[in-house]
């Protein structure tokens, strides 16, 4: 239990600090930047406590929009997709994902990568919406997700073959 | 009264969910209104200090063109002291006073976005350093944006390359003002609106700064003309003004913190609230 409380905390600060330092920085063609903080709320284990999820998801995506000035941009996407997330697992797993058997951070199959494309969708849509607030953007707004979902779903998968703990 | 508790507990999930929900929308739509919640800015002293401890290091990468620039502003400078005519000419002074009517604080960008479109900037030099909201910031090239928030020892930049920004600016030939605004596409182009169809406008040609701002001095460059558009609407011109300002290196900057202003804008307050 505590084991995984430390790792809880650990990820959370890892993966803020990558996000400040390294991929903030990255603006490839002037626009996108990927968002791999997420894979907190997405590697979050499974049958964990909801409750502590939602709050740290929120206190993650605070933080965010302190370094980022963007108001609470980023506090609403993450408290959405982590409210949202039982859900994406009974979709991508099916039933069975409460007994544990979901493992994420593992070989990539089809269920792994559904799940986190749409967990990383809904993130960057309801993100870039609230970002811009304005429906002129639209073409711009779709644009952005696209590209930027794309780009945090490499990063994200790169991230997981990384620190994978290695079985042989 | 045990069935609330019942309720309470069954959906505990879903009514943090909407609080946290509530607050995070009510915090983003503070943000959208001018004068935004204090709290959530990187002009705070955690996330201040980091980006500060950030840009210690970063600023080697950049020393080079850093002091390119110093050096031709050096460059700038000295051309215009040794060609000024009067060589006992002081700088002017305001008679009664004796102070000057503006006065410059250096300061350095220690955080830079420009990819999203309500960009802001984190300079490192606040209130200790005389520095408030609405003064105007400029570096050595151009104006580069409008200080929004203030702390103790940082504060946060409206950069030009904000969709909500709007500064006063004319064309340097003609006199003629219009609004400087952003349409959030390209980080080397800002826009010109509302420029009257009488005014000959061409290519090329430079705006600067406008008299009828109090925050930015008149004369301070911008850039050149890039396009020319007629606004089908409004039948003003629409003009693509190039900046002189590299907006994705900013460095060193300088706060104009105009003596008048607090002045002036007591005074209009004034009259607007007699009307």
């Amino acid at each position: 239990m505590n084991s995984a409380l430390l790792g809880n905390i650990a990820r959370f600060i890892l993966l803020l600090a990558a996000q400040v330092l390294v991929f903030n920085k990255i603006d490839l063609f002037g626009f996108i930047n990927p968002f791999p903080y997420v894979l907190f709320i997405i590697l979050y284990p499974v049958n964990g406590n909801k409750m502590g999820l939602l709050a740290a998801s929120f206190f993650l995506g605070i933080l965010m929009d302190m370094f980022w000035n963007s108001g609470g941009v980023h506090a609403a996407a993450c408290v959405v997709l982590a409210y949202y997330r039982p859900a994406i697992f009974k979709f991508s797993f099916g039933l069975s994902y409460e007994y544990q058997t979901v493992k994420l951070n593992d070989v990539l199959t089809p269920e792994r990568f559904s799940f986190i494309l749409i967990a990383v969708v809904i993130h960057h849509f309801v993100l870039f919406v609230l970002e811009v607030f304005k429906m002129s953007f639209l073409w711009d707004i779709l644009v952005r997700t696209v590209l930027s979902t794309l780009f945090t779903i490499i990063t994200c998968i790169i991230i997981i073959y990384i620190i994978k703990p290695n079985k042989r | 009264m045990q069935q609330i508790f019942n309720f309470i507990l069954k959906n505990s999930n879903r009514l943090l969910f909407l609080l946290l929900l509530v607050i995070s929308f009510s915090l983003t739509i503070q943000s959208h209104s001018y004068h935004k919640s204090k709290i959530i800015s990187s002009a705070n002293f955690f996330t201040g200090g980091i980006y500060d401890r950030i840009n210690n290091v970063n600023e080697y990468f950049s020393l080079k063109s850093q002091n390119d620039e110093l050096a031709l502003e050096n460059a700038r400078l000295k051309s215009l002291l040794y060609n000024q005519k009067d060589t006992t000419k002081v700088p002017q002074i305001d008679t009664i006073k004796g102070v000057k009517k503006t006065e410059i604080i250096v300061s350095k960008v220690i955080h830079n976005s420009y990819s999203i479109h309500e960009n802001y900037l984190t300079i490192n030099s606040g209130e200790a350093a005389g520095v408030r909201p609405d003064m105007g910031v400029i570096n050595s090239a151009g104006i580069v944006g409008i200080v929004d928030k203030t702390s103790k020892n940082y504060a946060t930049v409206i950069s030009i390359l904000n969709i909500n920004s709007k500064i006063n600016a004319k064309i340097k030939k003609s006199n003629h003002f219009g609004s400087l605004v952003w349409n959030g596409k390209s980080t080397g182009f800002v826009q010109l609106i509302d420029v009257p169809r009488l005014a000959g406008v061409r290519k090329g040609d430079t705006i600067v700064t406008g008299g009828q701002s109090i925050i930015f001095p008149e004369n301070i460059g911008i850039g050149t003309i890039d396009k020319v558009y007629i606004d089908n609407v409004t039948n003003y011109y629409t003009l693509d003004i190039k900046l002189f300002n590299d907006m994705t290196n900013l460095g060193h900057v300088y706060i104009i913190k105009s003596k008048d202003a607090e002045e002036i804008s007591n005074l209009e307050n004034q009259s607007k609230k007699d009307e």
